[in-house]
């Protein structure tokens, strides 16, 4: 079976105003939000503590968040895992000033810990919900920063590092194309982490770099065709090519998709719930940088005007001309 | 014909079994563990064992074997809870003599093992323990040396006799006041000379100095103080009884430590906080009196009895009966490097004593050449014990004579210890003698826990993910693609094997990004697979023969599927340099993966394909779905 027409010729140029217009609207609302909203970074980047609860009895959800308000905690983001289990985060402002009263021979991760848990302990039993607290996390604010930094830093070394090579194995135009597809994938990734609010950690920028080189393979698995059509066809103009390129490659980006998705879905509903923000940047991410190596990647190629002269391997064939007796 | 040469057809083969080899030990069973490390002085032989085994048996707790590997002994539990038992038991009955520490235990074969093959590591979020990352006081130790240079200058101003001096500690570095200007070019002569690790600058007008670290310098210093935690971290993490803890520098100054299957980290925190420090005494024994105070228990009244660092020949400790007067203590040393003696060409260990420390070694080794002088390290961790249902609070203290050496001749500042049997003992020693002066101190910047049972839900639910993922996957490609569905689908589970296999050769650890990077890849790697199958339709589809089709797919594959893994390789390898802890094993599993799914997916596929459609065989059809 099939499930694409092999000689569809979906007009994908043809329409390409509204699907760059799509994508350009996406990227602001997305630019917006993160420069309003910004991410909801996770305590791998925020530094804080997170004390796990467990309740003698079924406990519900908002009643631990309003007894934490009640307390003076701000932000602090309260995850449940079943009824009587849940986990605390804070941020690390909590508890700074208790902590300088701690005994002298214990660090200040535990002074601190334990003036955390005192005043959650304190918040918790003056609601009525007795439970038993178990500090878990600790990070430091500096560690945070830093990461933060060295995930910017990793993007912009794989949008560079790609953009060379494509620029050596295809032609400049190719790489500009590609690495705007590729900042207009990690961008409306992150804008759809900042929209929803979902919690960004670490797992989850790891996922987005991820993200960043299957959809250039995407990218590249239709450029390569683009090459190939340019360099074989006698009258064809671009638009055309560029179009038959993506209709010729999509039963191929259609499936790889799939199959990928399959996979990462199955790490969503079964990995398990340290897997869910990163299995959730894949979802998104795989879907954005699909639709973009169909309907996005294209169009830019067009617009930096790429044509049959650039892409005809020229400098190769007179040095084998030359070479030949 | 559709011909794929013979030397490849062996490389696929040759890859399977090796894949098959290195990927079994995964599948045998881990046995919970608990491990008897015998302390200083302690054996391990039948007897001792035939005493664990009463110990446990007293107790009721049920074990499946007891076996001796090399100076160690190993005790095999049924499940993780008769685990945690037996290492209480084995604890209060071993006591301080002997280490009980937990452990998994491998079951796989001496055969398999014989030839490398081992499981991989699991990591801390799939088996339980504690993760700290420690940071070093860079200011602190900067300030520590900074303030012992600024000794030195005051010393050097002294014995140039250089009047109306000033030297101070600044922000930046040190200055110095001279009243003549003639003075301070001197003095900063003799600076540069005594003290070459500072840049020193003289003003406009010639009467202030100011000297700064050179950049060079405070890395070595940077590197010396982690170098030094990591040293006695390991010693002490050796104490606490973890067996596989990991001890790792991260970045510039931090350090990762992760204690598997410790879940208090209290009691983790305070022996790594442990404090150390050293003294010098005055050797006033001979080995004949050290050794009948060991036997008898009579010590001189002036005198202590210590033992030595290193076991004697006689597999014991060597006692050593030590002055109970300090000469010098830790704080008054500023350095220790290892170093080679230029007169007699063995290694030795360089070592430099602050003004106090000097002038007291002076007068101490004017009366005493030829005599012994020891050296101490003593450890002090404070321990919380439950004694009578109430919280005491004790300090263990280790007390260890790291090297005893007879008084060539008087000195002060600056002396040797020389005729050092290698370069390691040399550099141990200057190891053990920084640890005990110059403490950099650490401070925990992070903590996690991880309990036991989230571990073992974990490795369930990735074992889930990877299954559901593949199979989600095989099916897809068997409906859609028939027969060379059916080959993809092999050559993906060629690539699960391979990748296991070589993660297993290199002794990765296994955590749960590591899970994800691998059921990722499975996903990814398919793409190579469906770029060659798609390539076959369109052949078929411009009217090409079966067998040129099949061939022309592959070739004409082949670029596009290097290109578009390069860029793969590209975000791996950024994601490799730029992340930490598991974002490194993600990236690891998604490097690995692209590189074997690049052979399974082109090499591997195409000789099952030649396989069914090769040797000759007339085709007529060929089964890649889409009504061919």
């Amino acid at each position: 079976m099939e499930f694409f027409n092999p000689n569809s010729n979906v007009n994908f140029m043809g329409i390409r105003r509204y699907t760059v217009s799509i994508s350009v609207i996406l990227m602001l609302v997305s630019i917006v939000s993160l420069a309003t909203r910004g991410l909801n970074f996770g305590l791998d980047f925020t530094g804080g503590s997170e004390v796990e609860v467990a309740f003698a009895q079924p406990t519900e959800q908002r009643d631990v968040v309003v007894a934490l308000e009640k307390a003076g905690f701000e932000g602090a983001m309260v995850q449940r895992f079943d009824t009587k289990n849940f986990s605390i985060r804070l941020r690390p402002s909590e508890g700074g000033e208790s902590a300088k009263q701690q005994a002298a021979d214990e660090s200040g991760v535990d002074a601190r810990n334990n003036a955390i848990t005192a005043r959650v302990q304190k918040a918790l039993d003056g609601s009525g919900h007795p439970a038993k607290l178990k500090p878990s996390v600790f990070v430091g604010p500096q560690v945070g920063k830093e990461l933060a930094t060295n995930g910017i830093v990793a993007v912009i070394v794989v949008l560079s590092g790609i953009m060379i090579y494509i620029a050596i194995r295809f032609e400049w135009r190719f790489a500009a194309a590609t690495v705007l597809t590729e900042i207009h994938d990690v961008i409306i990734t992150l804008g759809f982490f900042s929209v929803t609010g979902i919690e960004f950690d670490l797992t989850v920028l790891a996922a987005v770099l991820a993200v960043d080189g299957y959809s250039v393979n995407d990218t590249i698995v239709v450029f390569d065709r683009v090459r190939e059509l340019f360099r074989s066809a006698r009258k064809d103009g671009p638009l055309e090519i560029l179009n038959r390129a993506v209709n010729n490659t999509l039963s191929r980006t259609i499936m790889t998709s799939l199959a990928t998705m399959l996979t990462v879905v199955s790490l969503y509903f079964f990995g398990g719930p340290t897997l869910h923000g990163f299995s959730l940047a894949l979802i998104v991410g795989i879907i954005i940088g699909t639709l973009s190596s169909i309907f996005f990647a294209c169009p830019m190629l067009h617009i930096f005007g790429v044509s049959k002269q650039d892409l005809m391997p020229k400098v190769r064939d007179e040095a084998e001309l030359a070479r030949r007796p | 014909m559709l011909e794929f040469p013979r030397w490849k057809n062996i490389l696929v083969i040759a890859m399977l079994l090796f894949s098959v080899l290195y990927a079994l030990p995964n599948l045998f069973p881990q046995d919970p563990a608990v491990q008897i490390i015998a302390n200083r002085g302690h054996l391990v032989d039948a007897a001792f064992k035939e005493r664990v085994q009463g110990a446990l048996e007293k107790q009721k707790v049920p074990f499946k074997s007891i076996e001796q590997v090399r100076d160690e002994l190993l005790v095999r539990l049924p499940n993780p809870d008769t685990q945690l038992k037996a290492a209480d038991a084995l604890r209060t009955e071993l006591g301080d003599d002997y280490t009980a520490a937990l452990n998994l235990a491998t079951t796989v074969p001496g055969w398999l093992k014989a030839i490398g093959g081992n499981p991989m590591q699991l990591g801390l979020d799939l088996r339980g323990g504690v993760h700290f990352l420690m940071e070093v006081d860079e200011a602190a130790v900067l300030d520590k040396r900074m303030g012992a240079f600024v000794d030195d200058i005051r010393s050097s101003i002294r014995s140039n006799s250089i009047r109306g001096a000033d030297v101070n500690r600044s922000a930046t570095g040190i200055t110095v006041h001279v009243a003549r200007a003639d003075d301070a070019a001197k003095l900063s002569g003799v600076i540069a000379n005594d003290i070459p690790q500072l840049d020193m600058k003289t003003s406009a007008d010639g009467t202030t100095l100011t000297g700064t670290l050179k950049p060079a310098e405070l890395k070595n210093i940077n590197d010396g103080a982690i170098e030094q935690n990591i040293g006695t971290l390991r010693n002490r993490i050796n104490q606490l009884g973890v067996a596989e803890p990991i001890i790792q520098r991260q970045g510039a100054s931090r350090i990762v430590v992760e204690l598997p299957g410790v879940q208090d980290t209290a009691q983790a925190k305070k022996v790594l906080g442990a404090t150390a420090t050293l003294e010098y005494r005055a050797d006033v024994g001979t080995p004949q009196t050290a050794a009948e105070a060991a036997a008898t228990g009579a010590v001189p009244p002036d005198a202590k009895l210590y033992f030595m660092h290193e076991m004697g020949p006689d597999g014991k400790p060597i006692p050593v009966l030590l002055s109970k007067k300090v000469i010098v203590s830790g704080d008054q040393l500023d350095s220790a490097a290892s170093s080679t003696d230029s007169q007699s060409g063995t290694p030795s260990v360089d070592v430099t004593l602050n003004n106090i420390g000097a002038r007291r070694m002076e007068e101490f080794t004017t009366d005493n050449v030829g005599r012994k002088m020891g050296v101490v390290y003593i450890e002090r961790t404070p321990e919380t014990k439950v004694v009578d249902g109430k919280e005491v609070r004790t300090v263990h203290i280790t007390e260890d004579v790291i090297n005893d050496a007879t008084i060539q001749g008087v000195f002060g500042k600056r002396f040797q210890t020389t005729g050092l049997a290698s370069l390691k003992e040399a550099s141990d020693l200057a190891l053990l003698l920084r640890a005990g002066a110059l403490a950099a101190p650490v401070d925990i910047v992070e903590q996690r826990v991880i309990g036991p049972s989230l571990g073992q839900d974990n490795i369930d639910a990735g074992k889930r993910a990877i299954i559901i993922g593949f199979l989600s996957v095989c099916v897809l490609m068997i409906f859609y693609y028939r027969l060379f569905g059916v080959i993809s689908v092999l050559s993906l589970f060629a690539n699960l094997l391979l990748l296991t296999a070589v993660l297993s050769l290199i002794n990765a650890t296994m955590t749960m990004p590591g899970i994800a990077g691998i059921v990722l890849t499975l996903g990814m790697a398919i793409d190579g697979n469906v770029l060659i199958i798609e390539r076959i339709r369109e052949e078929l589809r411009n009217g090409n023969t079966p067998v040129a089709s099949i061939k022309a797919g592959y070739e004409r594959a082949w670029t596009v599927i290097l290109d578009s893994n390069v860029a793969k390789l590209i975000a791996g390898v950024a994601l490799l340099a730029f992340g930490s802890g598991p974002v490194k094993g993600f990236a690891v599993v998604l490097l690995i993966g692209v590189l074997t799914s690049m052979f399974t997916s082109v090499t591997v596929s195409r000789a099952m394909a030649t396989l069914v459609y090769g040797g000759g065989k007339k085709i007529k059809k060929v089964s890649v779905g889409g009504g061919f």
